[in-house]
């Protein structure tokens, strides 16, 4: 029923979606879900100013990114001040690393988890298990992903792609949990299994949604109390992060908690937001006693060097460009192969994991544009995909890694003819002609187009040609 | 989104680029543009060296070959007239991204002028000519398809819609997702030919569903899309440019 964890990358992105496409459960289940999705963010935003509330966003963010490294050296003062601990990691190795030591200096054996994209992004996970350490997910999606030896297909909603009927098989199989179509009975059975694992845990392995520079809080959004829980019951707790995550003002969370959480599930409010601003106090009576944020640059310093794709920065992880991606909706999470799948993961991805490995990723768009219009915090997704395309196939001299590795001397040589013939209008209009002329011989079958589609017929008289006869016609 | 576009007054000529795809395939779509514009008695000049805007080589990330073409088109348009494209895929293109692929060449002042006098066919019948439309045709239920480029690069949802909405006869049936892309997307549709397949195989099933005799668009990549699939599956519906449409119903 499922595939084992690891099975998806992103160098078999064309095999990956198409046994999507041909799976007519994933079909229905994403379909399904991305509809409902797309439904509650338009009612969420409908008596909102939507446009300006993007733009204010929009604005928020690159004022952030503008002071980019000013703003996480505050942040590091800050937090420190407050008495978490800073740590800076250059790439997901390192990240692991930083964990693990902590993990092992406490001696942990156990540790529990919110929800982490970046985490995800660094393979923490298996990083752990290697230093015997149990890593356990507590996002109820992220659990059964894990339970099923799975990886999230939607940052947001990391199973989405299961419905009702293969949960139930997949808590029953793992957790002996009885079979039953009762959500609530299976979110009941996770919720206690899953307080055990709470309270025996050493360490708790959270994200974060904000970090505020000049207050150095960690603010993190969430809807199940698993993120209050991983962040407040162990004696111990690490936020993971990655770098561009920093905000400069308090006053600018309000805004992006406003869009981030009608963008992604069409919410008005979710059932926690947590602001963490240190450890456990003299004379408090819970809390951890050590808090530790780890930000993580895994190539987003790189990304920074350059004014347009600078803009990937922006991204606060709503999701709503997978909702709404036509893409998406169709093949899945898991056939993108990368940690963040969709229009957002097609523009990040390239530069975590280079060109070579994603060379598919951007070109799997229609440029239909559904993504630049409700990203809450206006990033130019198609324009980014344009330009990692030309990074794909130009002559390597940009500064994204894996940059040229599509290029071909074939596709070359046909841009280059397709250009001479275009710049050159008569014989443009001879070869119009001369395909009109033969289109008796046009070919009724032309690779996969015709798979699915008539062959276009060429006109017998083309536009030139037929403007010409009609004004010699008189216009009639 | 779109900035607010402050349209001219009615002028007495404009320029008509046909965009490659309706040269080769679907001419009778730009022939009947020229008729719509000429029965509002505006003159049409069709520059007889104009080849195609650029945007495949473009959005397949072969800029320097995209600006090679797009140089090509720049100077067929040396009157300050309105440059009418039936197409929002080639206006996009024109439109918005003609200023980027020219930004710090000698090109990029004409290219900002060629830009500012782009208009989408229906976008210019709406709101320059302010089009009043009598249908001489039957009872029919019609579905629309307007391109993603027309509808989020050009900002150009209503207008097609507009157009048909003053043929007496003529039902515009509502689709389901019909703000959602055909699966044509140029080079999209080679690349990734499956995926394309999945989104066209929805659209044409969406329009048949909707209970449409006929569909039209303002895009001849959507129609050679769309149109070539409800052929290969042998649908009833049959596709039209909106131009050859909007002519057939009123002439």
């Amino acid at each position: 029923m499922s595939q084992p964890v690891e099975t998806f990358t992103p160098q078999q992105f064309h095999r990956q979606s198409r046994e999507a496409l041909a799976n007519p459960q994933i079909r229905a289940n994403f379909r399904k879900a991305m509809d409902g999705l797309m439904d509650k963010r338009r009612d969420a935003f409908a008596e909102w100013q939507l446009e300006e509330l993007r733009q204010l966003g929009a604005n928020i963010r690159l004022r952030a990114l503008a002071h980019l490294p000013d703003l996480l050296e505050q942040l590091e003062a800050r937090c420190e001040a407050n008495g978490i601990r800073v740590h800076w990691a250059e790439d997901g190795e390192q990240a692991c690393r930083i964990v693990t030591d902590i993990c092992q200096r406490h001696g942990a054996r156990s540790v529990i988890k919110g929800k982490s994209m970046v985490s995800e992004e660094m393979h923490l996970n298996a990083h752990l298990e290697k230093a015997g350490i149990e890593a356990l997910e507590s996002d109820l999606g992220e659990y059964l992903v894990q339970l099923n030896e799975q990886t999230p297909s939607h940052i947001i909603m990391p199973a989405i792609h299961l419905n009702t009927d293969e949960i139930s098989d997949i808590m029953h199989d793992n957790t002996g949990t009885e079979r039953t179509r009762d959500v609530d009975a299976m979110t009941a059975a996770a919720r206690a299994q899953l307080r055990e694992r709470f309270m025996a845990a050493d360490v708790g392995v959270s994200g974060v949604n904000f970090a505020v520079a000049e207050t150095g809080t960690l603010c993190l959004v969430e809807n199940e109390g698993n993120g209050r829980m991983t962040t407040t019951v162990p004696p111990v707790h690490i936020a993971v992060t990655g770098i561009e995550k920093v905000v400069e003002h308090l006053a600018d969370v309000p805004p992006l908690y406003a869009l981030l959480t009608r963008s992604a599930t069409g919410q008005h409010v979710t059932t926690y937001f947590n602001m963490i601003s240190s450890p456990r106090r003299e004379g408090e009576h819970d809390g951890p006693r050590e808090v530790h944020l780890v930000l993580v640059d895994n190539g987003r310093s790189n990304i920074y060097q350059d004014d347009e794709l600078l803009d990937t920065l922006r991204c606060i992880r709503c999701g709503a460009c997978m909702n709404h991606c036509p893409v998406y909706t169709r093949v899945g999470g898991h056939s993108y192969g990368t940690t963040y799948p969709g229009p957002i993961g097609s523009i990040l991805m390239p530069h975590l994991m280079g060109l070579d490995a994603t060379r598919d990723l951007p070109t799997a768009s229609s440029l239909c544009g559904a993504c630049g219009e409700v990203c809450p915090v206006k990033i130019p997704i198609p324009d980014l995909l344009v330009r990692l395309r030309r990074e794909a196939v130009g002559e390597g001299r940009g500064n994204v890694p894996g940059a040229g590795s599509k290029r071909t001397s074939k596709e070359v040589a046909a841009w280059k003819s397709w250009q001479w013939l275009a710049t050159h209008p008569s014989a443009w209009r001879g070869a119009t002609g001369i395909i009109g002329k033969l289109r008796g011989l046009a070919p009724a079958h032309i690779g996969p187009w015709t798979e699915y589609r008539t062959a276009p017929k060429p006109a017998a008289v083309p536009l030139h040609r037929l403007i010409k006869q009609y004004r010699k016609e008189g216009r009639s | 989104m779109t900035p607010v576009k402050l349209y001219p007054p009615r002028p007495e000529r404009v320029y008509l680029f046909g965009t490659c795809l309706i040269d080769m395939f679907f001419p009778e779509a730009g022939l009947d543009a020229v008729r719509l514009l000429e029965r509002e008695g505006i003159e049409v000049v069709y520059p007889d060296n104009q080849t195609c805007c650029g945007q495949p080589a473009y959005t397949s990330g072969y800029h320097d070959e995209a600006r090679e073409v797009a140089r090509a088109q720049l100077g067929l348009f040396p009157e300050p007239w309105p440059i009418i494209v039936p197409s929002g895929s080639c206006g996009g293109m024109m439109r918005k991204h003609y200023p980027a692929l020219f930004a710090g060449t000698p090109e990029e002042q004409q290219a900002r002028d060629v830009a500012s006098r782009i208009f989408e066919l229906t976008e210019f019948l709406v709101h320059v000519c302010q089009l009043k439309l009598e249908d001489k045709g039957g009872e029919e239920k019609v579905a629309m398809h307007t391109s993603c480029s027309a509808r989020r690069e050009m900002g150009l949802a209503d207008t097609g819609p507009a157009l048909l909405a003053q043929l007496g006869q003529v039902e515009l049936v509502e689709q389901v997702r019909s703000a959602e892309c055909c699966g044509f997307g140029g080079t999209f549709a080679v690349r990734h030919p499956q995926v394309s397949a999945a989104m066209v195989e929805d659209k044409s099933q969406a329009i048949e569903q909707a209970g449409a005799e006929h569909f039209v668009t303002s895009d001849c990549g959507c129609l050679m899309n769309i149109g070539g699939h409800l052929a290969h599956r042998g649908s009833d519906v049959a596709g039209e440019h909106i131009a050859s449409y909007l002519w057939r119903r009123t002439s």
